[in-house]
């Protein structure tokens, strides 16, 4: 049995120990937010927060997120708003997060199909670096978009951290 | 292309009230009849493109596919402008993979009257007789769909039903249709203080017959198109809501991974799954001619248990080919055959053997995969003599045909349900249809939805690719140093028209090309010839500016008095750029300059080498003129999206074939640009007001030879194939002449 939660509900499955996260969350739970890109970790489109930092699901197993707090891209704004408002559930708060409504007002997704992962690591970026530098964004955002959404990915995180 | 807006103009009362404003190049008594058989429920569903309901929403259909290209909402600001709409009124809803919405219909309508489209040549090398044999497609693709559908069938369906609506509410007041003034959805007759909503007026305005030729918006009179209007398919990208097809999930789907014969053209001998079948969840192992299939109840499972089955697929004489040896029969192809004609003007053998001076150089590229975010899928389900449909497709009424052919059963008998496409850049458009061909067969053995995933390794493995080329030029100058001669030959095949001629000012000229089959499958590629032939050209262009010693923007500005449009996205991008003014320390500047799709597009490529001896792209800035801008900002965004698209390709891109096979599995050995190496791109819009070009591909094509041009210009080492990593530039050769 693999027990972790995901946006704040437990699941408890009878699946492999060694399955990756990514299909858990896909084939078990049938959230389809969190998207397939490359299953080695490089293009980081499976991103999710696992107790709010980014990491990688397709490479990781169940059995290392044992018990631990996972968020997809479905649960972004309930985990961070709900964090905003000290943990409480406050149904005012937006269905978006800061980093969501920046990419709809730069206008950032094409295709949109690495933009789960994209907000997410960048998400995780922001908590830990409010004010990234360019170098910062480049060392820190390694995800790939073919559809070269980068320079307003750029732009909408420099609009973050200078709002 | 000039092109008769008169079409046949259709609409249809809908039940409950309301109209439907529609537009088509095939006869309406197709659609009539389509009407009668599909009347059901509430509405009446002919082809259409809006709909006006009672309460006053309008919903506009877009019968092309939305992959980020910002189609949906183009084409809609087009037919609601044209209508004189309350955009805040407008939904949005991609019209359904039946044949009532084809566009293959609208394109052979351009095709009788101007020529089969370049880009419908390049995907299924067809003549204009053929084309009648693909009229049932709803293709995305050629950069087509603003400037074919949007500027025919989507504006002339909202000026139509603007028409009507005046009309309607004239007769109602009884004041002339002149007197009466259409905005933001009310018609206003302002001597009289009156006004109706368009959805007051819709059921009335479904009785007259509409106008066969109405008249279209000067651009002074939009108030929709021109603006940087928010894309409507952006919310549901950002919270993970957004549908592609890899998403289709159901609790009784199967799921399958699949290994295809590594070899292309090669077939599946045999097979021993005897442990893949012992694995939890496994259902079934199926044998397809070329591949062997694992179908589980997770795509995981799959993909594990087919790691534990032994396949052997046959041996044929392409199991030893490499990449080097495509590379010699293309030499040798092009040593020993004058190949055919791709453009010819004047006698150019004649002037080269009179030349005072010549200039020759060769070029190659290798093949390259598409490699879209969305790895390739489709989920079949058959029940009941039936079949529904989940895949990521550039032609939505193409693959529906295709699955119910493959899997035998009538086309309206097939459901294909709309999704976004997560990339598509030419892998996800017709005839690529390996993915396709197998989830059918695959999920034919099941009554319950099987999705077939290819993983990213396979998707690499089996592609159709950008073809590689070889290309070599002579070039000749006369006495006073004037270039007189242009000599190419290339290897093929060709994709689409027009892709190697160059619209320098050169006496004469012979374009030809050599046969280049090989088995490695080919397809479009974002841009089709253009990513290739701009490379060739646009770089031999520059050599033969280095060697006339005037600086490669004079020179090519001084071959282009007869291309005005040429002319102006050179000079703009280049003044934007700084050409010619101070760089900082170790920078230069590279240029190119290429027509396609109806636009035409300059780059110019601020590069420097960095300490590692790579190349580094600090900026570039672009010039596009597209005709005019339907939304500008979508128009930034795809130039911004072909510049960094083209730019892995020029950096990174190769797909190499070892033992017959490709070499290259995922992404660390098939690199892309990725944050870090992206430069800063400034686009600059040239609105000549000429007739509209596309945007989905125009700005790839020419960011290769503007990087390798820089390059040259720091370095001395001229860049004749990619892609550019393989090139060392950490020793410095001396600096150009310029």
């Amino acid at each position: 049995m693999a027990k972790f939660k995901v946006n704040g509900v437990e699941h408890e499955l009878d699946i492999e120990p060694e399955m990756p996260l990514l299909w858990a969350i896909r084939d078990e739970l049938g959230m389809t937010g969190t998207k397939f890109g490359c299953g080695i970790a490089s293009c980081g489109a499976c991103t999710v927060h696992v107790n709010g930092s980014a990491v990688r699901s397709c490479v990781l197993p169940v059995s290392a997120i044992e018990g631990q707090d996972i968020t997809t891209i479905e649960g972004l704004a309930f985990a961070v708003n709900a964090a905003d408002a000290g943990g409480i559930n406050d149904k005012n708060a937006p269905d978006i997060t800061a980093v969501q409504q920046a990419w709809i007002d730069h206008q950032v997704p094409q295709c949109g199909y690495c933009q789960s992962g994209m907000i997410m690591a960048v998400s995780s970026l922001l908590a830990s670096n409010p004010n990234p530098s360019d170098a910062d964004i480049d060392a820190g955002i390694t995800n790939v978009c073919r559809c070269g959404s980068y320079p307003r990915v750029r732009k909408a995180i420099h609009s973050l951290a200078s709002a | 292309m000039k092109v008769s807006r008169r079409r046949f103009i259709l609409s249809s009362a809908l039940v409950g009230g309301g109209v439907l404003i529609g537009y088509s190049a095939t006869r309406p008594s197709k659609h009539r009849l389509a009407n009668n058989e599909l009347a059901k429920g509430g509405e009446h569903y002919v082809t259409s493109f809006l709909k006006i309901d009672p309460d006053n929403q309008v919903t506009i259909y877009v019968p092309h596919a939305e992959m980020g290209q910002g189609v949906h909402t183009s084409l809609a600001m087009m037919a609601a402008d044209e209508m004189d709409a309350d955009w805040e009124k407008v939904s949005i809803e991609q019209a359904p993979a039946t044949d009532l919405f084809a566009n293959g219909d609208l394109i052979k309508g351009f095709a009788g009257e101007a020529g089969v489209p370049g880009f419908l040549m390049g995907l299924v090398n067809v003549s204009a007789t053929k084309i009648a044999e693909i009229g049932n497609l709803q293709i995305t693709g050629g950069s087509s769909s603003v400037r074919f559908t949007g500027d025919t069938a989507m504006r002339t369906a909202g000026a139509a039903a603007r028409q009507m609506l005046i009309e309607c509410a004239a007769q109602r007041w009884n004041v002339p249709a002149g007197e009466c003034t259409a905005a933001l959805s009310y018609v206003q007759h302002s001597d009289s203080g009156q006004s109706l909503t368009y959805g007051e007026l819709a059921s009335d305005a479904a009785l007259l017959e509409p106008a066969t030729e109405p008249d279209l918006k000067d651009r002074s009179q939009f108030n929709i198109m021109g603006k940087a209007i928010s894309r409507n398919d952006i919310p549901a990208k950002v919270d993970g809501t957004a549908p592609y097809g890899l998403d289709y999930h159901s609790e009784d789907m199967l799921y399958a991974a699949i290994r295809m014969a590594p070899v292309f053209g090669s077939k599946l001998v045999s097979v021993d799954a005897s442990a893949a079948l012992s694995r939890r969840g496994v259902k079934r192992v199926v044998e397809l001619e070329d591949s062997v299939a694992v179908v589980a109840n997770s795509y995981w499972r799959a993909k594990e248990a087919l790691k534990l089955v032994n396949a052997e697929f046959e041996t044929s004489e392409n199991d030893s080919i490499s990449s080097a040896d495509i590379a010699a029969r293309f030499d040798a192809e092009l040593a020993s055959s004058n190949g055919s004609k791709d453009f010819e003007q004047g006698d150019t053998d004649d002037a080269i053997a009179g030349a005072a001076d010549t200039i020759e150089a060769s070029y190659r590229v290798p093949y390259l995969s598409h490699a879209p975010m969305e790895p390739m899928n489709c989920t079949v389900h058959f029940h009941d003599g039936k079949a529904d449909l989940w895949t990521s497709t550039q032609d939505a009424l193409g693959i529906r045909g295709r699955v119910a052919k493959i899997g035998g059963l009538d086309e309206n008998d097939v459901t294909h349900h709309f999704s976004y496409v997560g990339g598509g850049f030419g892998r996800r458009l017709p005839f690529t249809w390996n993915v396709i061909d197998h989830a059918t067969l695959i999920a034919k053995e099941f009554d319950v939805p099987v999705k077939t995933v290819l993983s990213r390794e396979d998707d690499m493995q089996q592609d159709y690719y950008r073809p590689a080329v070889h290309s070599n030029f002579k070039a000749g100058f006369d006495s006073y140093g004037n270039i007189v001669a242009w000599h190419n030959r290339f290897t093929g095949p060709i994709q689409v028209a027009g892709a190697a001629f160059i619209p320098y000012d050169i006496e004469n000229q012979s374009i030809r090309v050599v046969d280049g089959e090989t088995h490695v499958p080919i397809a479009a590629w974002r841009s089709v010839d253009h990513s290739q032939q701009t490379f060739f050209t646009e770089s031999f262009v520059d050599e033969i500016a280095h060697r006339t010693g005037i600086n490669p923007y004079q020179f090519r500005m001084n071959l282009l008095q007869r291309h005005p449009r040429h002319r102006k996205v050179l000079q703009v991008a280049a003044e934007a750029a700084g050409y010619g003014q101070n760089l900082p320390e170790g920078h230069a500047l590279g240029l190119a300059v290429q027509e396609s799709f109806g636009s035409i597009c300059a780059e110019v490529a601020e590069v420097s080498i960095g300490n590692d001896g790579q190349p580094i792209v600090h900026k570039v800035t672009a010039a596009i003129d597209c005709g005019w801008a339907v939304n500008p900002d979508t128009v930034e965004a795809q130039v911004e999206s072909g510049i960094i698209f083209g730019l892995t390709a020029a950096l990174y891109g190769e797909i190499t074939i070892e033992n017959g096979r490709v070499a290259q599995n995922n992404f660390p050995d098939y690199e892309m640009v990725r944050m870090a190496d992206v430069p800063e791109i400034e686009v600059h819009i040239v609105e000549s007001g000429e007739a509209l070009g596309g945007l989905g591909e125009p700005a790839t094509p020419p960011i290769a030879a503007a990087v390798t041009n820089g390059l040259y210009i720091l370095t001395g080492q001229r860049v004749r194939n990619l892609p550019i990593r393989k090139h060392d530039f950490s020793k410095p050769a001396s600096l150009a002449a310029i």
